[in-house]
Order: C-alpha cells, then structure tokens, then sequence
C-alpha cells in the first residue's frame, strides 16, 4: 500500500514537471519555415517587436517544407516558404502571400577571370556539359560545383530556374548558404548559388545574360535567377489578431524599407 | 509516538525508492520508445521500396521527379570510412597507449593524457570546421584534385576523433595486466619490447579489442563533422577523392526539408544505422564480458 502511494507521489511530482511546459496564449506571432528568409523575417519580426511593446515574435528556421507543414498542422501562426505553393500544398487549404522577391546569386571564387554567363552556360555546367572554365571563358581548370541539399529551397529555386532539376552534377551538397560560400571563397574552381541577400565579399557574384543582380534588376526581372518569399496561412482559418497585425505590417509599403535593408526585394 | 516516527521514516524511504524506480523507469522507456519509434516509421518506406532495393539500390535522388531510393552509397561510405579511420587511428591509438603505459615518464604522461581527455571533449562540429578550412584545402593541394571534399578528409577527421576513446581505452587494459607477468618474461631474459609486445599486449587483448569496437562506434555514429568534410554527394565510394555521403548525413542533411516518403525513408536509414550501431555494442559486450570472465 505504501509502496503505491510512493509511486502515486512520484508520479505527481513528475508530472507537475511537464504541466509547467504548457503553451502560453497571448500576444504572440508564430512563424516557421525558410532558412533562406531568416535575414528578412528576423528583421522584420524585430522591427514589429519594437514597435509593439510586449508582443513576441518567434521565428523556426525549418526549411520550406516543414514551415508548410507546420502551418496547415497549425502549429505556427503563419509559414514561410521561399517557393510558390504547388498544387498540392494549395488543396490542403493554404494560401500563399508575396513578400517579397529574392535573386540568387551565381557565385563563384573572386580569383576566376570569369565575369558573366549565360542562363545556357550555367545549365550546362550544372549537367556536366561543360566541366572547363576556359570553354567560358576563364582560365584552364576544372569547374567544381558546390550546391544545396535535396529539399532546399534556394536548390529547388536554382534548378527549376535554370532547367537542370534532377540533372545537376554536384561536387558538393551543403546543408546552408553560409557553408556554400565558405567552401566557394575557398576553391578557386567552384561555382555555386547563394540568396542575394546573403552574398558577402568574400565571392563574387557573376552577370547573367549581362545582367549584374541586383535589387532593380531582381525587380524588374530583367534577372532572371530569382524566386518569390512567401508567406504562408490558411484559408479557411482567421489569423489570431497579433497575427493579422504582423502580417498586415510586414505587407504594407512601411515594412518594404526593413526588407530591402535585409537584402530582398519588397513588392508590396 | 515512536511507532509514527518510524512509520514517517518508511514513508521518507518508500517515497525515495519510488523516485528511483521512476528515474530507472526513465531510462529503459527512453530506449524503449525511440526503438519502437524507429521501428514503426522505418519500416514502412522499406515495404513500399522493397528491402532489396533499399538496401542495394546505387542510386539515391529523394527530390527527383522519378525518386529512387537505393542506400547502397551510403552504407558503403560508413563502411570504408569506418575502415579507413580504424586503419589509421587504430595504430596510432594502440601505440600511443603502449608508449604511455609502459615507456612514457610519469610527467610525461600526464600532459599527454590530459592532451588526450581534451581532444575527446573538443564539439565534433569543431573537427568539421577544423577539417573544412584547413584539411579540404590542404587535400586539393597535395593531391592536385579539382576539390578535397572526399572521403579521405573524412576519414582522417573521423581517424583523429575516434583517438581518445582507443587512446583510453588500451591504456586501462594494458595497466590491468598484473606487474608480474612482464616482472617474469623480463627474468626469463626478454628485453623490455619483447615484453611489452609478447606478454603484456596478448593479456590486454581483449581490452584493446574493446577499444577498437568503441572507435568503430564512434566513427560510424559520427554526422556533423563528417558533413562537414565529406562533400555529401550521394556517390559509390570508389575512389578516396570521390564527394560521398555517410547514412548519418544522409539523414542529417535532407531531414529538415524532407516530406512523404522521402521523410519514411530517412527513418528507414536511421533504423539501418541503428541496427549496425546495435552489432557493434553486442560485440563490445561480447569483449568486455570475455575479459571479466578471465
């Protein structure tokens, strides 16, 4: 009998342990999904932050799918994907919003004599078509390509941009931008893609059809290697109005100056 | 009244027992349902690609349109790297943990153990970042290859992590082997290397071969630094230059975007490393209770 009353205390202590991890409601925005829209929805979760006092703002660096995911689970108030919804997504009863456009840079290691490719050129190195830089251009060496994991958005973006889905002979995958230039900065034969807003000194961002990537030419897309940052909700649900109040902030013509300061494109 | 403290006092140990009862009970449901789990969410990727092609399929393209899902690669480049790193560490272990037990000053020795304990305690992520910026370069240099992300990078990064635990583990082998068994061969005549070969080393084998099983763990479990190095390409290991990918970074790198049945067989994967990570501690118990047994 003791003996059972020990367990039955033991088991209230721990339980009182797990009651106290319970969710707390209240002025609260979720956001899951993209790592490539870490840079925007960071600073645009903390501009809102400051504006609204007492209101948090979480952000899961998930990757796409899973922040897809997790809005239709419901587990986040809005998902955040750097692709457009495909059909299927959009049958759960989702809906997607334009934030913003994000270019992809080519990149390729500041030593290469290499300035500009064609759309053509680079679907050919992807395939292994062309495996030299001189047949571009640049100097004797073989061209070594450092991609993204399979799932990535920005890979997903690259590749269906390019027209090399399914078809890209790798060197490399890597598991995030930051890695891919790294590893690029590093080898004086790589090329890889990385989001605009992510591209530092250390590389160097190629023209692509003589078109240099920039914010203009990302918005008028006359560049033609970029993809859209879209949000993410559910149809058939209202957002909690902490919710609503950031998404109608980060897609009024107020919140464009925080985007573009992160590196993408505003539309709004 | 005496009667009441006491019984307060039975209270006070019941309930003590009941909290280690329920850690314990913590412990044993852990292992128990992430091997249920793995179980349950491994198995169905494996009825719907069939074992045969899962287990010896070359190709892995998850996100294709026409998707296959053929871990052969992966499970070839745990076990060559595996290999290579017990190849490379394994010597260079063993003899460290001869020279120290036997040769080395006590001063000496010291020092190097501590060297040892800290390269243990070094974050594995740190090996990677180590590996990334000076050992990928430092291959496509020497070996004039397009680029040192390889398998071999791999393999000297896992070969130099799985040190410590050999490293240790000889070390406490070769000091349990009784002072008079070498005070005997050196009577006989032995000269202290012939010593330490023919009399200490065979009665510490079955520690040593501990250590050995222990670093095949390590190295087989290992994922970030591996991802880190490795180039992560799903290739056939054929050549030591080849970009490959182990089953931990298989799972690691695509987990995270992964949906469908491409997530089902990322678990699929897990369940194989499991079982291999599950061989590998049966035959170190099988070392270690031999060597009780003695």
């Amino acid at each position: 009998m003791k003996k059972i009353i020990s367990i039955a205390l033991a088991a209230l202590l721990a339980l009182t342990v797990l009651v106290s991890c319970g969710k707390t409601e209240g002025s609260s925005v979720s956001t899951d999904g993209s790592t490539s829209m870490e840079k925007v929805i960071g600073a645009l979760g903390e501009k809102f932050q400051a504006d609204n006092k007492g209101v948090t703002f979480t952000y899961n660096p998930t990757g796409s799918g899973s922040g897809i995911t997790a809005v239709a689970e419901g587990r986040c108030d809005i998902g955040l994907s750097s692709r457009a919804l495909k059909d299927s997504e959009k049958a759960q009863g989702l809906t997607e919003t334009i934030l913003a456009l994000d270019g992809i840079a080519i990149v390729v290691n500041p030593a290469n004599a290499v300035e500009d490719l064609t759309l053509d050129e680079i679907a050919k190195i992807c395939t292994g078509e062309i495996t030299n830089w001189k047949d571009v251009g640049g100097a004797d060496g073989e061209i070594v390509l450092i991609g993204r994991e399979a799932g990535s958005g920005t890979r997903d973006g690259f590749e269906s941009i390019t027209g090399t889905k399914d078809t890209c002979k790798y060197r490399q995958e890597l598991t995030s931008t930051g890695d891919v230039i790294t590893t690029v900065a590093g080898n004086a034969n790589a090329i890889g893609y990385a989001s605009l807003a992510s591209v530092k000194d250390s590389v160097k961002a190629l023209r692509v059809g003589g078109v240099t990537p920039t914010e203009d030419t990302v918005k008028d897309g006359s560049y033609v290697v970029q993809r859209p940052f879209v949000l993410v909700t559910k149809s058939d649900k209202k957002l909690s109005d902490t919710a609503q109040k950031f998404f109608d902030y980060v897609t009024s013509s107020a919140a464009a100056d925080v985007i573009a300061k992160a590196g993408a494109v505003a539309i709004h | 009244m005496r009667e009441r403290k006491r019984n307060k006092k039975r209270l006070f140990e019941d309930a003590v027992h009941g909290v280690f009862l329920l850690l314990g009970l913590v412990t044993v449901g852990c292992v128990l349902l992430i091997t249920v789990y793995l179980v349950i969410s491994g198995i169905p990727a494996i009825r719907e690609i069939g074992l045969v092609d899962f287990l010896f399929g070359k190709a892995w393209a998850s996100t294709a349109a026409e998707p296959a899902y053929g871990i052969l690669p992966f499970i070839l480049t745990s076990i060559y790297g595996t290999a290579g790193a017990i190849v490379l560490g394994v010597p260079i272990g063993f003899l460290t943990a001869v020279w120290l037990a036997k040769v080395a000053k006590p001063a000496v020795r010291s020092v190097i153990e501590s060297a040892v304990s800290l390269l243990a305690g070094i974050p594995s992520v740190v090996y990677g970042l180590v590996g990334m910026l000076i050992l990928v370069p430092g291959i496509r240099k020497l070996f004039n290859v397009p680029d040192g992300a390889s398998l071999l990078a791999a393999i000297i990064v896992l070969a130099i992590m799985i040190l410590p635990s050999i490293v240790k583990v000889s070390l406490t082998a070769l000091e349990a082997v009784p002072k008079e068994y070498e005070d005997a061969s050196l009577a006989l005549g032995a000269t202290p290397t012939e010593t330490y070969f023919r009399v200490s080393v065979p009665a510490a084998k079955s520690g040593i071969a501990a250590a050995v099983v222990l670093g095949v763990g390590r190295a087989i479990g290992e994922a970030m630094a591996v991802m880190m190095v490795a180039g992560n390409v799903p290739n056939l290991p054929d050549s030591l230059f080849q970009s490959v990918c182990f089953l931990t970074t298989a799972v690691a790198k695509e987990m995270s975007y992964s949906s469908g049945l491409q997530r089902q067989a990322l678990f699929s994967i897990a369940l194989v490393l499991f079982l291999f990570i599950m061989l590998i501690n049966a035959a170190l118990n099988f070392f270690l209770k031999r060597d009780k047994e003695k």
